[in-house]
């Protein structure tokens, strides 16, 4: 039979249209994502819902495409679950588009769907859609991949708007994992160690938080920015100030001891599973107790708290307040500093 | 036994430092009139910032963020030169990690490796010994940048491409040096600078005792510090006895890593491919004589700078005549007397050397000033 | 400027003038150039931009965090005593 397993490599030919190209769609992807509404080869898949549904999309090009703890497959669908996630939404369709470098390894593909595939079961998630393009050599960088998602909103109006003096912030694990984890397996820095990526598919523990009634003002997965950008977003979202206390955000051994290596700080550290909540201080308990039933989960910790008021156009004592919008990073040493969103491409630092 | 651990968390332990503020505290207040300190380095700067030390001192002590940051004070005519040479047919220029993003007058070096030129920033400069070797049909530049603590490692990559026989690298040398640069800040007659913390790790190379003559010749107490916050606060409270006692002596806190006389062997490698440049213009403070280094004219073959002399721009380029980081950088004045500081002048736009890097004093209060609480 | 970190010697490469460091469980090969005299397992190390800079005396750092743990207890007491 001359099935796709039978090429080594990626071809121009397997995205031209043709034989070769549905060979390598119903081999790989079919394969792996089998769903009836994937399976009616319709131009467009055909989805029922009611009510308000979430829809997001991201694009997922991390060099390199295999590291500690995930690999891209896996990240392109723990990514979007993850954002219809911190938005109350349950993750149920995805679209997968793949742009893959001409003389990529099959082997390579087959094992990054085969982790899509795992990562879409711990949501129950469906890839409904898809599309497939070769790229001559050169013109890409092995492989990215494309997800876009919708799901429908089960718990409604979390928003970075909604954040309330009183509130809890809450990380749901120890940060920077993977960003340090990244680092560490480019070549340049020449790392080892046993950091793995924290990637994880976040809709199980955010199920059960909604499941528990927890009232949650703010969530957001802390990706690109680390813990930095999310509470800077927020600070500046809603108008309040965010006091974090320094010794009470979780960080492993590894990514500190990477953080003295090169001079960055991990709270500037890409995450990929880890997840910041706002709630009221009389539900922080609750969501804690939620989110350490999860293994990944057991060093979730209350960081801070959200401290000044809003201030309304109408409010008449409204006075100013010069920390609003900012968050306050309040160290063991007895001083505060701001802790300020990361600039610039990360390097590190000789100084 | 001392477990490593020790070496980070027993120098960060927030009730010596409790102790070491009230000691401090208690010396200061012999002392009349205002302790302006100088750390030099930028390393010092960081550990002020990230820990808020300047917050747990009296009043009294005030700190004045020297010129210690290689990156900070490299003149925009350098950095052209880089871009120059990175845009040379062939060629990949290699530096260290944050000079990419340093503004020249026509753009940083990221800028320019995003219009297609091969630009590596690296972390061990012993990597461009492998980016020569796989890339044969080029030249790679190698644009060296530190103070002495990263000036030994330049040295061993020069042997180490000799040894191996690499012949298509080539050198743009910018290292300079921390004494004439304290010359440079004292000899202004203005100046308020009353103490110095000295650079450790430029020490670890180079030995304590490249301090010692500004400590004679400004009457001036000079405590060379490691980079820990109570190293830090230990060096401060060093610095106030001195000044409660008046005295003005050389004094090592960081005696677990430096020494008198430094390592030799660095110092013996670096002997051999660089001498002193006449002259070098440090952004910030203009030119200082024989404050940097270049290749002894054995290796001038070697040299980048006489490779591409005949394309190398020679105009000399001052940051933006309201800059006032000189005056900043000797004290004269605090950021926020700057009149272009935060409008004209932030870290996404620095016009001057002082507002560059995460280490300057002006990038350092943009982002860290006015908790008050 | 020039950030440099402690780290344990945990391998020895004497062909290649190099050991392998462990920074709070982050090794990485790093050049031993700079150093005379060679390097033990378990020395700590300052290490910069991939090299090692010099051997930290671990008595010494053990004098100075027992000095301060004198001033800390010494402070401790005179806040009894007050």
């Amino acid at each position: 039979m001359n099935s796709v397993t039978n090429d080594k490599v990626i071809q121009l030919s397997h995205g031209g249209g043709g034989k070769e190209m549905n060979r390598l769609i119903k081999d790989i992807f079919f394969n792996a994502f089998d769903n009836a509404i994937l399976q009616n080869e319709e131009d467009a898949a055909v989805l029922h819902f009611d009510g308000n549904i979430a829809f997001t999309t991201d694009s997922f090009t991390v060099a390199p495409i295999f590291f500690a703890g995930g690999d891209i497959g896996k990240l392109a669908v723990a990514g979007t679950v993850n954002d219809l996630a911190m938005m109350g939404a349950e993750p149920q369709y995805l679209s997968c588009s793949v742009i893959i470098e001409e003389g990529f390894e099959i082997e390579k593909l087959k094992t990054i769907v085969a982790s899509m595939a795992r990562e879409l079961k711990k949501s129950n998630t469906r890839i409904v859609c898809g599309d497939t393009k070769v790229v001559p050599k050169g013109c890409a960088d092995g492989l990215f991949i494309n997800t876009s998602g919708v799901g429908r909103i089960l718990k409604p109006k979390i928003s970075v708007k909604n954040l309330e003096a009183g509130d809890c912030i809450i990380v749901s694990r120890d940060i920077g994992r993977h960003g340090a984890a990244i680092l560490m397996a480019r070549e340049g820095l020449a790392l080892e160690s046993e950091l793995s990526s924290d990637c994880a598919n976040l809709w199980p523990i955010v199920e059960q938080l909604i499941a528990a009634n927890v009232d949650i003002h703010a969530m957001r997965d802390a990706t690109r920015g680390g813990l930095s950008a999310v509470l800077n977003e927020w600070a500046k979202a809603s108008n309040v100030c965010i006091e974090v206390k320094e010794e009470a955000v979780p960080v492993s051994d590894e990514v500190k001891g990477l953080c003295e290596l090169y001079g960055f700080e991990p709270f500037d550290l890409a995450n990929e599973g880890t997840f910041i909540v706002a709630v009221p201080d009389d539900n922080a308990e609750k969501a804690l107790s939620v989110m350490q039933q999860f293994c990944h989960c057991q060093s979730a910790s209350i960081i801070g708290q959200v401290t000044a008021d809003k201030v309304t156009a109408d409010s008449n004592n409204a006075k100013e307040n010069s920390q609003q919008g900012k968050v306050i990073l309040h160290t063991p040493w007895g001083s505060a500093r701001y802790l300020d969103v990361p600039q610039g491409e990360l390097l590190p630092r000789i100084c | 036994m001392i477990a490593l651990n020790d070496l980070y968390q027993g120098f960060r332990d927030p009730k010596v430092i409790r102790s070491l503020a009230q000691q401090i505290a208690h010396y200061a207040s012999q002392v009349e009139g205002m302790i302006n300190i100088m750390e030099v380095c930028g390393g010092h700067t960081h550990t002020i910032m990230k820990y808020g030390l300047n917050q747990l001192l009296p009043s009294n002590i005030e700190f004045i963020h020297g010129p210690g940051c290689p990156v900070c004070i490299m003149p925009k005519e350098r950095i052209d030169h880089a871009a120059t040479l990175a845009s040379q047919p062939d060629t990949i220029l290699v530096t260290l990690g944050d000079m990419i993003r340093v503004p020249g007058s026509k753009g940083s070096l990221a800028q320019f490796r995003a219009k297609g030129c091969d630009i590596r920033p690296i972390y061990d400069p012993l990597d461009t010994l492998t980016i020569a070797a796989d890339n044969p049909n080029k030249t790679i530049i190698f644009f060296a940048i530190g103070f002495e603590t990263s000036t030994p490692m330049t040295a061993v990559l020069i042997e180490q491409a000799n040894q191996r026989g690499i012949t298509n690298l080539l050198f743009h040398i910018n290292h300079v040096l921390v004494p004439p640069a304290i010359d440079a800040v004292m000899n202004d007659p203005q100046v308020k600078v009353n103490a110095f913390i000295g650079p450790a790790h430029v020490s670890v190379i180079s030995g304590a005792k490249i301090y010692r003559q500004a400590v004679e010749t400004y009457n001036t107490p000079v405590v060379v510090s490691g980079f820990e916050p109570v190293d830090v606060m230990q060096s401060i409270l060093m610095l106030v006895k001195q000044k409660a006692e008046q005295r003005a002596e050389l004094e090592n806190q960081y005696s677990r890593s430096v020494s008198e006389n430094g390592n030799k062997t660095a110092q013996a490698l670096i002997d051999k491919y660089l001498t002193i440049r006449p002259e070098f213009r440090w952004r910030g403070l203009g030119p200082i004589a024989n404050s940097a280094l270049m290749l002894k004219p054995e290796y001038a073959h070697l040299d980048a700078e006489r490779v591409y002399a005949n394309v190398l721009p020679q105009i000399e380029i001052d940051d933006h005549k309201a800059c006032q980081c000189g005056d900043i950088l000797r004290g004269l004045c605090k950021p926020k007397d700057c009149k272009v500081f935060g409008r004209g002048c932030s870290p996404d736009t620095p016009l001057g050397s002082c507002m560059v890097s995460s280490e300057g004093a002006c990038n350092a209060y943009y982002r860290y000033n006015g908790v008050n609480l | 400027m020039c950030l440099s970190i402690p780290s344990k010697v945990v391998e020895l490469h004497p062909d290649e003038q190099a050991v392998t460091v462990d920074t709070m469980g982050v090794k990485r090969k790093v050049s031993s150039h700079l150093l005379a005299e060679p390097l033990a397992l378990d020395d700590y190390v300052l290490i910069h931009i991939g090299f090692v800079m010099n051997k930290i005396d671990k008595q010494d750092a053990m004098e100075s965090l027992a000095l301060y743990q004198e001033i800390v207890s010494k402070l401790e007491q005179e806040e009894r005593e007050a």
